[in-house]
Parts: structure tokens; C-alpha cells; sequence
């Protein structure tokens, strides 16, 4: 290395900056290069674990689409739970709707708003609800997870008029669904943001479930 | 300054650990040790990190301007930060969903940036692996006490999530020591955290102060940390 008084101020200012630059240059392209390593991999996964998701939800529902691309996006801020845009998945079976997987939000979590993956056949019946995403205390609000215990089952097969809409409530505000021991808060917001996504659908079945949508993911 | 590789062990796991005696870079331990598997993960990403720049702090270190040194070394972290974080968000997803934030705040560690410019930029590349290695270790090790006491009094559970660790759903879900229902929630939110860790920092420092009277009462000198 140089001795400092040998170099003007200049220099050592160019030098600290070049010196600066070419790190910079060094290290966006060592990251650029594992990013591309990784993009497909990373891709893969996602894809995977978006459609264990998907699968998991619909349980026996047979259907021979892929629901990953076969999708439209709508808004509804009051009853999908966000004013963003909802992603809705179509399922079909030799090109017949079996399924609609909503993607609505719970606003009123505990801790944060609670997503949701809610599958409702034709007919208006619920197939199924996970629980894609959430930030409720750990071993009270997380009971809602279909790996910690049974609870999220409580939908399975319900409808708007099984119970009647004023009986959507958790037991404690007068309706016909369980709370969690220890925590109410978060499975009001669910049987609320359920109840919901039904009206929504009810409102909405023809444009949810229609073939002739600009995109359709049949082979 | 003359050190030899067991001084640098020595320091990095016990007279200068990052978790119980220099108290570096709790943030990431208290938020992230809530299981066995959590503490394993970001322990081990810290590690890679903390090799990866000391390396290159060791190598680039006599070329850098003293302007602009600080400022390299945070872009080499963060390059590294980011490489780790790619590579597990493509082969281990699981680890990377539960880590979450706290894996892109690795580079906020403090005890990376302090080991580069303290220590590896003034080091040969030896000493400067070796130092990664001890400090990474010892951070490792008091995450993963950390870890297994919150998740075995929380959860009642040892190791378990390990399957999203290694990527496979046949590893198993861990050792069970009482049902889930009977955990205590407190070792689980960063109260209990902070109490653990308080306990084990209580016990290092018993220990330690026992081991110097110990020393005195032999008339033996025992190894001051060096610095």
C-alpha cells in the first residue's frame, strides 16, 4: 500500500472511489449469478408449494385442470376482506366447473390480517378453508392451522343457509361455531371472512365459475 | 500480536462468545430461537456468512483504502447475506418461510461487520477462517441451547420442523416430551426469550468467576481472553 503522504487528496479520493466502484461491480455480479442459480429452483418450489396448497384444500374433488394459471382476479373490499385484487382459482373437471379457490384476507386477526384459502363448489357448499398465512400467537391463535389441530374442519360442507347467515358467528357472539380455547378474536375473524367469501361467491357464481373467461387453463 | 488457531477457538466458542460474553447480535437470536430447527437454520446461514466475509476481509483487506474500508465490507456481507438467502429460498423454502425476516437481517448482525473489520482485515487468511469459524460456532451453539430449551418448554417437543430443514417429509417430527397443550406460551414469546438467555449469561458468568478464584486460590495464571 502507498504511504498516505505520498498520494494529493485527489487521488486517494479517486482511489477510494474507484476502489468503491469496482466492489460494487464485483459483488452485483456474484449476487446476479447465484440469483440465476437459484430463479428456477426457486421457481419450482413456489409453483409446488402454491399447488400442495391448492390440492390439500380440495381434498377427494377430482378435477383435470391446473388451477395455478386457470385464474381471474376480482375486487370486493368489503366482503373479500382487501382492496387489493383477489385471486380466484378455477377448478374444472372435462371443462365443468367443480370448484371456485377464493384467496380472501380476515382483516380482524389477533396480531395481523389472516389469509385465507377458501374452496367452494357450485353449488355454494364449502369444500374446504386453509389458513395460507398468519401472524397469530403461537400455540393459542395458531390452532387454526390444519397441521396444529382439526378446528379449520368446522367449514367443511357448510353453506350460506347451513347455518342460517345470522348463526355465522362464533358461540360466544350467539352463532353455531366453536371458539378456540384461549382465543376467540381469531376464529371470529375467520367465521366472519367465510361468511363472507360465500356472499361474495353467491353474488358472483356465474362470473366466478364461467368457461369463457379470457384465460383458460384446460389442455 | 501473535495468535495461535486454539486461542482463536478458545475465543469464539467460550471467552469472547458473541451470544454470552460479547452479547453481539441478539435481535436475530432472541426473535428466531423458538425451535430447535429455526436456531440450527439461521444459525448455520450466520456461520456461512461470517466465513465467507472474514475470508474476503482477510484477502481484500491491505488493498482497501481506510475511506472506503467499512464500506466494502458492508457490501460484501450483504452480497453474501443475499447469496445465502437465495440458495435457501430455492433448495430449503420451508427453513426460509420460517426464518423470514430474519434471514435478510443477518447483514444487520453486528457481529459480522465488528469480526471483518476488527479481526479479519488484519489477519492472514488462516486466523480469519479460523475466527469465522469459532464465532459462527459459538453463535450457533447458544442459538441452538436457546432453541431447544424454548421449544422443549414451549412445545414440549426437540427437533421437531427438522423435516423442513433437510427438505424431506420422511425425517421425522422430532422427540416428544409432553403434548403440545401443556407448553408453556411464555418460553415461546420474546419474554421468555429474554429469560432464558438471561439464565444461561447468569451461568456463564458463575462459571467463569469460579474458574478465576479457582485459578487465584492455585496460584496458577489462568488464560486472560486475548485481545
Amino acid at each position: 500500500m502507498a504511504t498516505p503522504g505520498a498520494e494529493s487528496p485527489t487521488r486517494r479520493a479517486a482511489r477510494a472511489a474507484a476502489t468503491l466502484a469496482i466492489a460494487t461491480v464485483l459483488a452485483v455480479a456474484l449476487v446476479s449469478w447465484i440469483h440465476d442459480l437459484a430463479q428456477p429452483r426457486i421457481e419450482a418450489t413456489q409453483r409446488a408449494q402454491r399447488l400442495a396448497q391448492l390440492t390439500g384444500v380440495l381434498g377427494a374433488t377430482r378435477y383435470d385442470n391446473d388451477p395455478l394459471t386457470d385464474t381471474i382476479e376480482v375486487r370486493d373490499a368489503e366482503l373479500l376482506g382487501t382492496a387489493a385484487p383477489v385471486l380466484v382459482h378455477r377448478v374444472r373437471l372435462a371443462g365443468k366447473p367443480v370448484a371456485a379457490l377464493v384467496n380472501v384476507v380476515a382483516p380482524g386477526g389477533y396480531a395481523a390480517a389472516i389469509q385465507l384459502l377458501v374452496a367452494i363448489d357450485p353449488a355454494g357448499h364449502l369444500i374446504g378453508v386453509r389458513v395460507t398465512g398468519h401472524r397469530e400467537t403461537p400455540g393459542l391463535g395458531d390452532a387454526i392451522e390444519e397441521r396444529r389441530s382439526a378446528w379449520i374442519h368446522v367449514f367443511d360442507g357448510r353453506a350460506l343457509g347451513d347455518p342460517a347467515i345470522e348463526r355465522w358467528r362464533v358461540r360466544k357472539d350467539g352463532g353455531d361455531f366453536d371458539q378456540l380455547t384461549g382465543a376467540t378474536v381469531t376464529p371470529r375473524a375467520i367465521v366472519g371472512a367465510v361468511r363472507n367469501a360465500l356472499v361474495y361467491f353467491e353474488r358472483h357464481r356465474d362470473e366466478l365459475l364461467s368457461v369463457d373467461a379470457a384465460r383458460d387453463g384446460t389442455p | 500480536m501473535r495468535m495461535v488457531l486454539s486461542d482463536i477457538l478458545r475465543n469464539g466458542l467460550r471467552d469472547q462468545n458473541p451470544g454470552l460474553v460479547q452479547l453481539l447480535g441478539l435481535c436475530p437470536l432472541l426473535a428466531v430461537s423458538t425451535s430447535v430447527a429455526n436456531a440450527l437454520g439461521l444459525g448455520v446461514a450466520t456461520l456461512a456468512v461470517l466465513v465467507t466475509s472474514n475470508a474476503i476481509a482477510a484477502l481484500a483487506g491491505p488493498w482497501l483504502p481506510r475511506e472506503v474500508r467499512l464500506a466494502v465490507f458492508v457490501l460484501v456481507i450483504a452480497a453474501a447475506v443475499t447469496s445465502v438467502e437465495l440458495a435457501m429460498s430455492g433448495w430449503w423454502p420451508g427453513l426460509h418461510d420460517s426464518l423470514g425476516i430474519f434471514l435478510p437481517l443477518i447483514v444487520t448482525n453486528c457481529l459480522v461487520l465488528a469480526r471483518a473489520e476488527s479481526f479479519a482485515s488484519r489477519q492472514p487468511l488462516a486466523h480469519a477462517l479460523a475466527d469465522g469459524l469459532a464465532m459462527g460456532l459459538g453463535f450457533l451453539l447458544v442459538l441452538l441451547a436457546l432453541g431447544a430449551g424454548r421449544e422443549l418448554i414451549g412445545h414440549g417437543s426437540l427437533g421437531a420442523g427438522m423435516d423442513l430443514l433437510l427438505g424431506r417429509s420422511d425425517a421425522g417430527s422430532g422427540w416428544r416430551l409432553f403434548p403440545e397443550r401443556h407448553g408453556l406460551l411464555l418460553a415461546l414469546l420474546p419474554p421468555g426469550a429474554f429469560v432464558l438467555l438471561g439464565l444461561m449469561l447468569a451461568m456463564m458468568n458463575a462459571w467463569s468467576s469460579a474458574r478465576r478464584r479457582a485459578g487465584h486460590a492455585s496460584g496458577a495464571s489462568v488464560a486472560e481472553p486475548a485481545s
